[in-house]
């Protein structure tokens, strides 16, 4: 009876993920802004390192934040427009796997380069070298949770047209707890504290919102489409 | 007595929206070999209807039973035996035909009955070619080839026509006939004449008249 549930899972990563492929364009462009800001922001408050150094963690997760804002938008808005949402609804299985399938293929095209890269964006910011690696298994953690919080807004702001400002509006203040601990992991290691404590913190809200999140997405889902 | 239970009735199905009847006391019944037409002015709630019985809009009130059983008690099973193509297919422009064809019809139909489905869509010379190539018509024959490889029992198309040529008509006119044929059932909206021989026709009311009557 019906497919076996992990199938909607692969079947929806992979989907998006091939069409992520095809609109690499769109995709990379986060990523490049990203970087830009982390290049201009020497740039303008001025190169010694000491000051620099000490915002740097602060600074690569606020820049973590607003690039998962900024692809999130058409996570769900783009199958709304063209009529998969609707077949994504009405196939025979839980919905909650398809929907943790599309977040993680966001994931995967968002946080995991980001991940990747922010030893360098560290480098630009002359992140002292001790900071790296927490900074590094932070993100991994931390752009999950921001993926997960910006599923909810997308799915809040499906059928709108400009839903920019209001899917930032919701989810800016669920992002606080996220970029706090996020933050201070990569502060504790560059001050030699046991980085360990923070990421725990972080590990911990990952888990609570791989659980909730994708509920409160199919939930929401069912609800906005119904017009 | 009759032993075979209707594949699908619809009893007293009422939905609301905003205060507004939409569809008022809709009742039918669909036994496998129909082939059951829509009627009803822009507006009259044809979509709405489909919709519902696609279970992605819940009626207000009223029952839908798919083999005698309520759908809301055994909704994987009725939702893995229907087929839904509504105004907007979910083809993805990005992808090619082949990758959309096969993404709609499951991926697990046989290579030969799959490169068939593209011939009779007449879509085979484009079969790698990125949809947002083709016109609005090849667009949504690319999504009516999945009919060819469903294996659903029943259809609910919504305006299938649109946007097709003769040969186009013509081809879901087969399917709709081949698919009978098996036992299958199929609900279409539509305000084309349909071609068709035993064909059944429901007409929902206009929402004006339906206020004054």
């Amino acid at each position: 009876m019906g497919t076996p549930h992990a199938y909607g899972f692969w079947a929806y990563l992979l989907r998006d993920l091939s069409l992520a492929n095809h609109r690499r364009g769109e995709v990379a462009s986060p990523l490049v802004f990203l970087l830009m800001a982390t290049t201009f922001i020497p740039l303008g408050i001025g190169p010694q390192s000491e000051l620099l150094s000490s915002i740097a963690p602060g600074i690569i997760w606020v820049l973590a934040l607003l690039t998962t804002l900024l692809s999130v938008e058409g996570l769900f808005s783009r199958d709304y427009h063209d009529g998969s949402l609707e077949q994504m609804l009405i196939s025979p299985q839980i919905l909650v796997m398809p929907v943790l399938g599309k977040v993680t293929a966001h994931w995967v095209v968002t946080g995991l380069p980001l991940t990747l890269f922010s030893p360098f964006l560290g480098l630009l910011l002359s992140l002292p070298s001790d900071g790296y690696l927490p900074l590094a298994v932070g993100l991994a953690l931390g752009t999950g949770c921001l993926s997960l919080l910006a599923s909810v807004g997308a799915a809040l702001t499906v059928t709108l047209q400009q839903s920019a400002l209001l899917l930032t509006l919701i989810v800016m203040p669920l992002y606080m707890p996220v970029i706090i601990f996020g933050s201070s992991v990569a502060q504790y290691g560059v001050d030699g504290l046991n980085w360990m404590e923070p990421l725990a913190a972080l590990g911990a809200m990952l888990a609570l919102m791989l659980a909730l999140c994708p509920l409160a997405v199919a939930g929401i889902l069912r609800l906005t489409t119904i017009n | 007595m009759r032993l075979n239970k209707p594949l699908l009735s619809v009893r007293d199905i009422v939905f609301v929206r905003d205060h507004e009847t939409v569809l008022d006391k809709i009742n039918f019944e669909l036994q496998s070999g129909d082939v059951l037409q829509v009627q009803g002015a822009n507006g009259s709630g044809k979509t709405t209807l489909l919709r519902i019985l696609t279970t992605a809009l819940r009626p207000t009130s009223g029952d839908i039973l798919y083999s005698g059983q309520l759908v809301s008690q055994c909704r994987f099973n009725y939702l893995s035996r229907i087929l839904f193509l509504g105004h907007q297919t979910g083809v993805k422009l990005s992808l090619s035909v082949a990758q959309n064809l096969a993404w709609m019809s499951g991926q697990n139909s046989a290579a030969d009955r799959f490169a068939e489905a593209l011939k009779v869509a007449a879509l085979t010379d484009y079969a790698r070619v990125a949809c947002q190539k083709l016109s609005a018509g090849q667009q949504r024959r690319v999504a009516l080839a999945q009919l060819l490889l469903s294996e659903a029992d029943i259809w609910y198309l919504d305006e299938p026509y649109t946007a097709l040529d003769k040969e186009g008509v013509e081809m879901v006119n087969k399917c709709m006939d081949l698919h009978r044929k098996r036992g299958g059932a199929v609900v279409l909206s539509t305000h084309q004449k349909v071609t068709m021989d035993s064909l059944r026709t429901f007409s929902l009311m206009s929402p004006v008249l339906g206020a004054n009557g």
